[in-house]
């Protein structure tokens, strides 16, 4: 089952991804046979099983309000594409 | 026109918590600083990092929600909110979903009118601050030193139908979130941040369709964007027009409105669950320890102070207006102050100096120990209640002086030497003969210049009751 064109195009539309052509039609046939895939799912009874909202049974998992050394700046930005040495630099965006 | 139509209004109010640390690593959740300089690889989202959850961001909200009145949640959960934008360097939002930490509640507040009303909010959840974005020069900086503050939203139900109303019960609100103490609430600073729905509709007639006004950051913007929005949705349908459902924001410098770009209103969160954060159950036990942390809130203390201390309505009200004043008039009084005395120095005195201009904030710098000793000096006739206000306290004020020694520094210690008192208004009644015998034929009023004199000659220093009871003496001769 492909996935259309127009949920295609909206989907790189949030992601800000931009595809040719030949792209956005292979993206819908694969994102199509993802679902596929996750669909047999909808086959499994799981009319006795609880609803839960994590697969592991663990729950406040919880942190003391402490605080530690931030890390040092300059490692911090080491690996960004750009920056001005105080500040991580991204392509004009408008609010 | 206007009258024809009915406003309605529903908030969204961010509020930043004051813990020590982020939300979901321990960079210090401190405000400002040189841009990333608060940052570490969880809070500016490195691949494969993991979050660990702040047990005291989950506190703090159960706990504004129990001074709210809310449900707490016995089970919650945390969701992923999907958005593509550079404030936001995970690509998601950590947030809550379907299963918020508090629901319903409400605030209880007086309407621009005079009226009591009442607005029920929806939820208040726990997620993460976005970072700060500086557009400059074409290109957009980003700093993500407020990135993982932990930031509390609560949410109204559309109860408010005016500008002014909505006003009045921020103002509520944030008087009683000040008072658990849970945020600094400074909307200067951000740590207050407020998104306007509003709709309009004719009188009786069904619900509008709404707009969201984003990011207001004063009191001021609100009143100002919901009047404007509100009379731009009425022009629209009056001249024919239809409201569209759009975020919009509001340049206050402009004082307008606009909406935002198509593009950048396609909102499409896909939120699914957080698979990286593990569920909050809350027991009852849990739940009442965070309530026994609420301190006494507002009304609690206008009772009280009406009650056991005798304090006017209005200035009961005036001194719990902020709750950093009702702690410093609960600490004078505690430290033996008599209750009006401290309220009235307070109301005068110390609100001229804690309101700085210009702003909603209020900042003591005097300790309630300091305020009872000078209360105490003038009780004791150490100084005049004057030389305190005109001396005294501007010296102690935002230092840790002692007045005392602050008194004798300045050599203000009052002179109850009667005696000297004496000799003083001998010599002033032999240099004013004619005044003298004016107050002996029976024009008392002169008596004030005297005691102008006197003070004067004793460079203020001469207890007010013992010039008078010399004067009233000497005088009648």
């Amino acid at each position: 089952m492909k996935i259309d064109r127009k949920e295609v195009l909206h989907i790189a539309e949030l992601s800000r991804l931009t595809f040719t052509e030949e792209e956005l039609d292979a993206m819908g046939e694969q994102m199509g046979s993802v679902l596929e895939k996750f669909r047999r799912l909808d086959e499994v009874d799981v009319s006795d099983v609880p609803p839960t909202a994590h697969i592991l049974p663990f729950v406040n998992v919880l942190r003391e309000d402490k605080a530690a050394e931030p890390m040092p700046r300059e490692e911090l930005l080491k690996n960004a594409p750009e920056s001005d040495g105080s500040a991580y630099i991204v392509p004009k965006v408008l609010e | 026109m206007t009258a024809d139509y009915e406003i309605t209004i529903g908030l969204e109010i961010h509020c930043e918590l004051k813990t020590k640390s982020k939300i979901f690593c321990s960079c210090p959740n401190t405000f400002g600083g040189e841009p990333n300089t608060h940052c570490c690889p969880v809070c500016s989202g490195f691949p494969g990092v993991l979050p660990v959850l702040n047990k005291t961001a989950v506190e703090y909200t159960v706990k504004a929600g129990l001074a709210l009145g809310c449900d707490i949640s016995r089970y919650s959960k945390w969701d992923r909110k999907n958005y593509f934008y550079p404030d936001l360097p995970k690509a998601w939002q950590t947030s809550q979903y379907d299963l918020p930490l508090c629901r319903g509640g409400g605030v209880a507040f007086k309407g621009a009118d005079g009226e009591d009303k009442f607005v029920r909010l929806n939820r208040i959840h726990l997620e993460e601050d976005a970072g700060k974005l500086i557009h400059e020069g074409g290109v957009t900086r980003v700093d993500y030193n407020r990135c993982g503050v932990p930031l509390m939203e609560i949410v109204t139900e559309p109860d408010l139908h005016s500008p002014e109303d909505a006003v009045a019960f921020l103002t509520e609100l944030k008087n009683i979130l000040k008072y658990t103490g849970v945020s600094d609430v400074k909307m200067q600073e951000g740590s207050l941040r407020c998104d306007v729905n509003l709709s309009v509709a004719r009188k009786g007639g069904p619900l509008g369709t709404r707009t969201e006004t984003k990011n207001l950051n004063s009191f001021r913007s609100v009143l100002r964007s919901c009047k404007y929005e509100a009379e731009r949705q009425i022009e629209l349908l009056e001249s024919g027009g239809e409201v569209v459902q759009e975020t919009r924001r509001w340049d206050d410098a402009a004082g307008e409105g606009s909406g935002m770009r198509g593009k950048e209103n396609a909102h499409d969160y896909r939120y699914f669950p957080e698979p990286d954060l593990m569920p909050v159950v809350m027991s009852d036990e849990d739940i009442e320890r965070i309530r026994a942390t609420i301190p006494a809130l507002k009304q609690q203390r206008i009772d009280k102070y009406t009650a056991e201390y005798n304090l006017s309505d209005y200035d009961a009200a005036l001194i719990t207006a902020d709750v950093a004043i009702a702690d410093l008039f609960d600490g004078t009084v505690a430290e033996g102050a008599n209750p009006k005395k401290a309220a009235n120095f307070i109301m005068g005195d110390v609100m001229r100096l804690a309101k700085e201009p210009g702003s909603e904030d209020v900042n003591i710098k005097i300790t309630p120990a300091q305020l009872s000793a000078m209360l105490s000096l003038v009780e004791q006739g150490v100084v005049s209640l004057v030389a305190v206000q005109k001396e005294i306290f501007p010296k102690v004020w935002g230092t840790d002086a002692d007045p005392a020694a602050v008194v004798d520094k300045l050599g203000l210690r009052q002179s109850n030497d009667t005696a000297e008192i004496e000799a003083a208004v001998k010599e002033i009644m032999a240099a004013n003969e004619k005044v003298v015998n004016d107050y002996r034929s029976g024009n008392t009023k002169v008596v004030s210049f005297f005691v102008g004199q006197v003070m004067k000659a004793t460079k203020g220093k001469a207890n007010p009751k013992v010039v008078n009871e010399v004067l009233s003496r000497l005088l009648k001769g």
